[in-house]
């Protein structure tokens, strides 16, 4: 026997075709996921770090960071929760500016955030114009639920990876789960590849 | 979002679930009770995913909460329709009594409520948030061990869901309070109006008392009660949130 019976695609989740990877949706809304409440961080207060696998470490206050080149992205976000979102507009500066130049060795990187939240990623994710630290929304200033002043944007993994409140990216030489990916999500989380939970 | 757990090894993997029979919650909100042969048992909190299946082979898959605590192999889910949703209209008026559907779980190991934890424990439901706070609320009820209260914001009486079970929980020794936003019953006291951060410490338990804080509704309900506790001296590690998008469903 057929499951569901009298179930039909909506024109909207059929027009979407390739773009929309598989057993997603589309919304038009920008929902939001977190474990816990909103950190309460100030821009007076927020400071950026890159630390490598050595101790090497590099930091920006707000002012720095905003000084930095910035780019302005247009992309597809996909959350494991399954909606995903087209042609969202972030301004942020490119996760290669930030590690232009360090001495390192490492193959794999942990985001951090104000609040407690890790995530991990394969360095390689982190560079090649794949990531930025996003601090601009849709024309305006990220807003704290969606992980203002400032958060990880790495649109080609499931959102979990960009981490909201980040707060700094350590660099390993080998991997280490983060809050989700030690909670039985997926170690990379490609949504193409519908790499959502750890038995996946 | 949350963790795998649920007492077992095996990965979960889709299976069938066949509608047994279901309840109107009210005119929007429908909960399904489903037979799922082999149900491996889920703790209060977590959540299946829902998989339809279209005559074309389209799916679409959608997460809902678990509405009543484990019991054997039935599965009751809490849906409310979205109108211009893709799932749920389809759970709510779509899915016929004796027909089958797929579910994958349980999920989630983070927003869980668990008997032998040891603390007071405080719900705030905003919405049809109310789902798996429901399911802790009757797995409360099942041992009443450390007091339990639950604060329910939603909009009018026609959204109400579990009406005669919270009607019930105080003779349980569980305190409920019902903050309606735009309208109320005529026998309510209590004036139509957001929730207060006031009205949450007056029947919450004191942040001296280290309670498990349980917050889910719509993000900016979860936003505004989880930043009330804080500002009431709660610890952002005691509370637990679970927060769900105007969207999709």
């Amino acid at each position: 026997m057929a499951f569901s019976p009298g179930f039909h695609r909506r024109d909207r989740e059929r027009e979407a075709g390739d773009r929309l990877p598989p057993g997603q949706y589309l919304t038009e809304d920008f929902p939001v996921l977190s474990a816990g409440p909103t950190p309460r961080v100030d821009e007076a207060a927020w400071s950026f770090t890159v630390e490598t696998e050595t101790g090497e470490q590099r930091s920006w206050s707000w002012a720095e960071f905003m000084d930095l080149p910035q780019e302005r992205p247009t992309v597809d976000i996909h959350c494991v929760t399954r909606w995903s979102k087209f042609d969202t507009t972030w301004q942020g500066v490119r996760v290669d500016t930030l590690l232009d130049g360090l001495d390192t060795a490492a193959s794999h990187a942990l985001a951090y955030s104000y609040g407690g939240y890790t995530t991990n990623l394969p360095l390689q994710d982190l560079i090649g114009g794949k990531a930025w630290i996003a601090h601009t929304f849709d024309g305006a200033p990220l807003a704290r639920e969606h992980g203002g002043p400032a958060r990880l944007l790495v649109p080609h993994l499931y959102f979990w990876k960009s981490a909201k409140w980040v707060q700094g990216i350590r660099l390993l030489t080998q991997d280490q789960p983060g809050f989700w990916e030690s909670a039985g999500y997926h170690d990379y989380g490609d949504p193409w590849r519908e790499q959502r939970y750890s038995w996946a | 979002m949350g963790v795998r757990a649920g007492g077992r090894t095996n990965p979960p993997t889709w299976q069938p679930a066949e509608l047994v029979a279901d309840r109107w919650e009210n005119q929007a909100t429908r909960t399904l009770i489903l037979d799922v042969p082999g149900w491996p048992g889920h703790q209060p909190g977590q959540h299946v995913d829902v998989r339809l299946t279209a005559d074309d082979g389209y799916q679409a898959v959608r997460s809902y909460s678990l509405a009543a605590p484990a019991d054997g192999d039935r599965v009751e889910l809490t849906v409310q329709r979205v109108p211009d949703g893709e799932v749920s209209p389809y759970l709510a008026d779509g899915l016929p009594v004796g027909a089958r559907i797929e579910v994958l779980g349980p999920i989630g190991g983070y927003f869980v409520w668990r008997p032998d934890e040891t603390g007071s424990t405080l719900l705030v439901a905003g919405g049809v948030g109310v789902v798996p706070l429901m399911a802790m609320a009757r797995a409360w009820r099942g041992a009443p061990a450390e007091p339990l209260r639950m604060i329910y914001s939603l909009r009018s009486p026609d959204l109400l869901c579990y009406g005669d079970e919270l009607a019930a929980l105080p003779s349980a020794g569980a305190g409920v309070l019902l903050a309606y936003t735009r309208e109320a019953p005529a026998s309510e006291a209590r004036r139509p109006a957001r929730l207060t951060s006031a009205e949450i410490a007056g029947h919450g338990f004191a942040a001296e008392e280290a309670p498990r804080c349980y917050v889910c509704g719509p993000t900016g309900f979860v936003e505004a009660a989880a930043s009330a506790l804080i500002d009431l001296g709660h610890a952002p590690a005691r509370i637990r949130t679970e927060r769900f998008g105007p969207t999709g469903g």
